[in-house]
């Protein structure tokens, strides 16, 4: 009992940083995944890849004008993002052009763009800190942040699920009954932007990512249904977190990929044996039914 | 009382008309079949009377209504067959005009969604995701949707292509139904037989309108042959064309 304790709750007993983690990324774990669910389910699994990428420049200038202040980088990279998001949103509904290579201009761009503006006046402790995050070093204003994020997406999620399910699998009906796709695309863009600020003051620009997509693609092994699956990537990205961070505090490891790492760990463990499509059940020949 | 009329109509890609020039009204409880060959400009037709597509010139009068408001079945759906929802879920997006994003589905909705279902012949499979239909049984799903949207308006593109007999027979029941109900139905065809023995009323389309009024006077020797020698190229050194835009 006192080593059970002593592994999975003390570390989180005893220090009140290892509590600030855990509630920020169980609070991503709300968030983030969801929003994955609907990047894979439009094939756009790549797209946050590009935003995280995108908001960089953003949180730089935050960076360059104010120091690491999070309500500056945040606010920087909102509106980075946003701006991205729409502009590439924009573009694809107006040129030839399809989402996925509006997206890809625009965070090449970005991303150099970001990377200039932050060696300028940081070093690369400051490069690191971006890209990586550091979900050990969360304060309350950046718990509140989160959470707000976290409130928001779910609730916006509610207001559009209708118009978001059936852009997803029959836009053309939607256009030939509706306008609503138009402001729900734009609006899950946006959370995606949002989650992704989220993520990137525990995580870090490239793995916020993570924390989004990597629960979505575990959910497609283990839920038929879109409802289903939402409630699996919820659950394996608060499990992620959870024993990510011991797993940092035990093995003295750096927490966002230790987080990271485990949310592999459950990939490659649902690869094999999730019961939609779980590998194992290729190798496993079974009897097919009489009708 | 007309429920569409075209005047004048000019429909195309990049300035290339692919309608060119049409007049005239459909009459409203209508049942019209619209014939031509492929690159007739069926489809490009439809896409104008549902508003996804701006005519390059002339105008469609929908009288009071909205281009939402008509049922469409395009020849092409752009559904994602592999997106996790199951046929009952599709049916129900039906009532998008009557619900739109928020409202609620009740009793008296989940009776008409069952009855669509069962319509077409599909009852059973309520909870079968979509990826798991044959092209037939899409088929009779997307009409149970045209059902449940319960529209005045129905606009069907090539509904029976790649559909065996049972299917088209079935579905064919379902327009009769629906011009009984003096529900107005365009149908873009190919099948001459199912033309003239099921539909009044034909517009006979090989870019320009070849002919247009009862089927037996539409459907000659004549008026066929002359729309099969349409060309469909585009001719990229076209002139401005010289019929003047009022």
């Amino acid at each position: 009992m006192k080593l059970l304790y002593d592994t999975l709750i003390a570390p989180f007993a005893d220090f009140e940083f290892m509590r600030r983690a855990l509630v920020g990324t169980f609070a991503l774990a709300f968030g983030a995944p969801p929003i994955g669910v609907f990047l894979m389910l439009r094939r756009m699994s790549l797209i946050g890849d590009a935003m995280a990428h995108a908001i960089l420049p953003g949180a730089a200038v935050g960076f360059l004008i104010a120091g690491l202040s999070l309500f500056a980088m945040a606010g920087g990279g909102l509106i980075a993002g946003f701006l991205i998001a729409i502009g590439a949103g924009l573009i694809a509904r107006a040129t030839p052009l399809r989402e996925d290579a509006a997206l890809a201009a625009f965070f090449l761009i970005s991303l150099a763009l970001g990377v200039t503006i932050v060696s300028i006046k940081g070093n690369n402790v400051d490069l690191m800190h971006f890209l990586f995050g550091s979900v050990l070093a969360v304060d309350d204003p950046t718990l509140v942040l989160i959470l707000g994020i976290t409130s928001v997406s779910l609730v916006v999620l509610a207001v559009i699920w209708r118009p978001l399910v059936l852009e997803c699998v029959d836009p053309g009906f939607l256009r030939s009954v509706s306008r609503a796709g138009g402001p729900a695309h734009i609006a899950f863009l946006a959370l995606v932007v949002l989650n992704l600020v989220g993520g990137f003051q525990a995580l870090g620009t490239l793995l916020a990512v993570g924390i989004m997509m990597l629960p979505a693609v575990i959910s497609r092994f283990w839920a038929r249904d879109i409802t289903g699956m939402i409630a699996v990537a919820v659950a394996a990205a608060a499990i992620s977190g959870y024993v990510g961070l011991l797993v940092s505090y035990h093995a003295d490891l750096p927490s966002g990929p230790a987080i990271i790492l485990v949310a592999g760990a459950l990939y490659a463990l649902s690869l094999a044996a999730g019961p939609f499509g779980g590998l194992i059940w290729l190798a496993l020949p079974q009897r097919h039914l009489e009708a | 009382m007309p429920e569409l009329r075209f005047q004048n109509l000019t429909l195309g890609y990049e300035r290339h008309p692919a309608v060119h020039h049409l007049d005239g009204a459909v009459e409203s409880g209508a049942l019209l079949a619209v014939v031509g060959p492929n690159g007739a400009g069926k489809s490009t037709l439809f896409k104008g009377i549902v508003g996804a597509l701006k005519p390059l010139a002339g105008a469609i009068e929908r009288g009071r209504r909205e281009a939402r408001d008509i049922a469409y079945l395009p020849q092409l759906p752009e559904i994602d067959r592999s997106f996790p929802i199951s046929l009952y879920d599709m049916v129900a997006m039906g009532l998008w005009r009557a619900k739109g994003v928020f409202g609620g589905i009740g009793a008296k909705d989940r009776q008409a969604i069952e009855a669509a279902i069962a319509a077409v012949g599909l009852t059973g499979f309520e909870e079968r995701t979509i990826g798991t239909l044959s092209g037939g049984q899409m088929q009779r799903m997307l009409f149970a949707r045209l059902l449940v949207q319960d529209a005045r308006v129905i606009v069907l593109d090539e509904p029976f292509t790649a559909i065996d007999a049972k299917t088209s027979a079935d579905l064919l029941a379902l327009v009769r139904r629906w011009h009984g109900e003096k529900r107005t139905v365009l149908a873009a065809l190919h099948d001459i037989d199912l033309v003239k023995a099921n539909f009044p009323e034909t517009l006979l389309l090989a870019r320009e309108p070849v002919a247009w009024g009862g089927t037996p006077d539409v459907l000659t020797a004549e008026n066929l042959n002359k729309a099969r020698r349409m060309c469909e190229a585009f001719d990229d050194g076209a002139e401005t064309c010289a019929v003047a835009a009022e």
